[in-house]
């Protein structure tokens, strides 16, 4: 019964995942690759060449390799940072007993439920620099507007909010999910013995909320380093290619310009590898923690 | 619900005598339902697909030891791993090759690598919560292994496969950089790629944009609040079984 997946695997994941290293070892791009013109089949006439794409890549002759995974490496670690700092916080509240909890849940899962192209195009808007939402805010009350996407920093600051807020209600659901099934007992017998409520985050919450973090925080890291609609339909990576992120700048070389299809490939199992060592190394200091998920 | 000009005025003012034109103007004008309906075919033809497909494989990893599970196992959660950089340009010279370029079964296939490992994973820590005795007892009363399967555990995990439904449709319903790549005629148009049409270069129809984002988001958030609650149970006890 394992049959149809390990076919639909082979034939959908496996397949295009040789053909794209492949690729990477290639000097594929529009200009050379098979392709059909009305009637003429044209054959491809790309040219093996070896670890050429990675090499310039690695040294920084195209795609500014580097200086584009620093950027990614803080936005995805700003990004992760935020969504679990504030989705634990939130879940911490909402996991109270106060008036409405369920409407504020509701709420504040929203943003997750809407498309988040829908999102992306919707931040777009009250970012817009002459009459967007929030510069109009600031000049009611008095203050200069902000150029929200046409400032590097300034851009890169803006993405960041939109993906936070975006990321921010998976988090808190999964983290509340967390926190309701700690046994209620650990916190009464503490109380009893004294402990102070950090005492209690510390040593009975952090803990136990563990077996919902560790994939959760991984799963998160993931989604944010190949985060594409936020980055690709808020500022379309600009300023000039400021926001752009390792993933996106992949994308725009195979599909924007001269179609780079062999060195966007390269670009690609770069990413890849960079993602399987940390989820190795990851879960590596989770075992010596003693507990694997 | 603001006239078209509206928003070139950069005043904040809640409501410009409220009307429906941007909504009609949306809904006639535009390209707005052909998009929607392809995109609820894309979506919903990933959505048959992945969970017929997962839904067997979760049954097979959660019930039976054979050789390779592990490593199979391990590539449906490495390829959670996979930037859409890394297979978009192999999977497009593949669709290329098979003339399924500009097709929305292409997309659908496309999305399906993307939807059924995600899928499985999360169908085989629900099944695995599903007594063993319970497939026991109908191989006892002369099931099949598919009987078993169909009969028994299948209408069992209808709340998992409701929540994996809902992920391959809303996984389908808002991807944008395959729909991007390789939808090239706009009649073909997903929603995802067809609204970006509303922000163009030069002239961005903001009123128009917001009600169509409000005529897409709806739907999804009433199914979404209706699922939400199973929505975290399922993905915690998929993630943290391993």
């Amino acid at each position: 019964m394992a049959a149809p997946v390990v076919i639909v695997m082979a034939v959908l994941i496996g397949y295009p995942l040789a053909r794209g290293f492949y690729l990477s070892l290639t000097n594929a791009t529009e200009a050379n690759v098979a392709r059909d013109i009305g009637m003429n089949d044209i054959p491809a006439s790309y040219d093996f060449v070896g670890a050429d794409n990675y090499l310039a890549i690695l040294t920084g002759e195209v795609g500014d390799f580097w200086p584009r995974l620093a950027w990614t490496v803080v936005w995805t670690v700003v990004c992760v940072v935020a969504h679990y700092g504030l989705g634990m916080a939130l879940a911490i509240l909402l996991n109270r007993p106060i008036r409405g909890r369920t409407a504020y849940r509701v709420l504040m899962v929203l943003p997750w439920a809407v498309p988040p192209f829908v999102s992306a195009f919707i931040w777009r808007y009250l970012y817009n620099h002459e009459y967007g939402v929030i510069n109009a805010a600031l000049e009611n009350v008095g203050l200069a507007p902000v150029a929200w996407l046409n400032d590097p920093t300034v851009a890169k600051l803006s993405v960041i909010v939109v993906n936070v807020w975006l990321g921010v209600p998976f988090m808190m659901l999964a983290l509340l999910g967390g926190l309701q099934s700690i046994p209620r007992e650990y916190y009464e017998a503490a109380r009893v013995d004294g402990a102070s409520s950090l005492q209690r985050f510390f040593h009975i919450t952090l803990p136990g909320l563990r077996p919902v973090s560790a994939p959760v925080v991984l799963l998160g890291t993931i989604w944010t380093f190949n985060q594409f609609p936020v980055i690709y339909l808020v500022t379309g990576g600009g300023p000039g290619d400021s926001t752009e992120l390792l993933v996106t700048y992949a994308f725009r070389m195979a599909f924007q310009g001269i179609r780079d299809y062999g060195g966007s490939a390269a670009y690609g199992i770069l990413i890849l590898a960079l993602l399987m060592v940390m989820a190795f190394v990851y879960q590596r200091s989770l075992w010596r923690g003693g507990q694997a998920w | 619900m603001k006239p078209r000009g509206a928003w070139q005025t950069a005043e904040v003012e809640l409501f410009y005598s409220p009307n429906l034109e941007n909504y009609t103007q949306v809904l006639t004008s535009s390209s707005f339902l052909l998009w929607f309906s392809n995109s609820v075919v894309v979506a919903g033809g990933t959505t048959l697909v992945a969970v017929f497909v997962a839904a067997t494989t979760g049954y097979a990893l959660s019930r039976f030891r054979f050789p390779g599970m592990r490593p199979l196992l391990w590539s449906l959660l490495i390829t959670q791993m996979f930037p859409v950089a890394i297979l978009i340009v192999p999977i497009y010279n593949v669709l290329a090759g098979m003339g399924l370029i500009n097709n929305h079964a292409g997309l659908i296939l496309t999305y399906l690598t993307i939807a059924i490992p995600f899928c499985a994973w999360m169908l085989r820590g629900y099944m695995d919560s599903i007594p063993v005795e319970i497939d026991e007892a109908g191989r006892m009363d002369g099931l099949s292994p598919w009987g078993t399967f169909f009969r028994l555990i299948l209408p069992l995990s209808r709340p998992g496969v409701a929540v994996v439904a809902f992920y391959a449709f809303i996984t389908a319903w808002g991807e944008v950089a395959y729909a991007t790549a390789f939808m090239t005629s706009e009649s073909n148009y997903t929603l995802a790629v067809g609204l970006g049409q509303f922000v163009g270069q030069q002239k961005a129809e903001w009123g128009m944009l917001s009600a169509a984002s409000v005529l897409i988001a709806a739907p999804a958030t009433v199914v979404f609040l209706l699922v939400q609650r199973h929505l975290v149970s399922g993905l915690t006890a998929g993630g943290t079984k391993s």
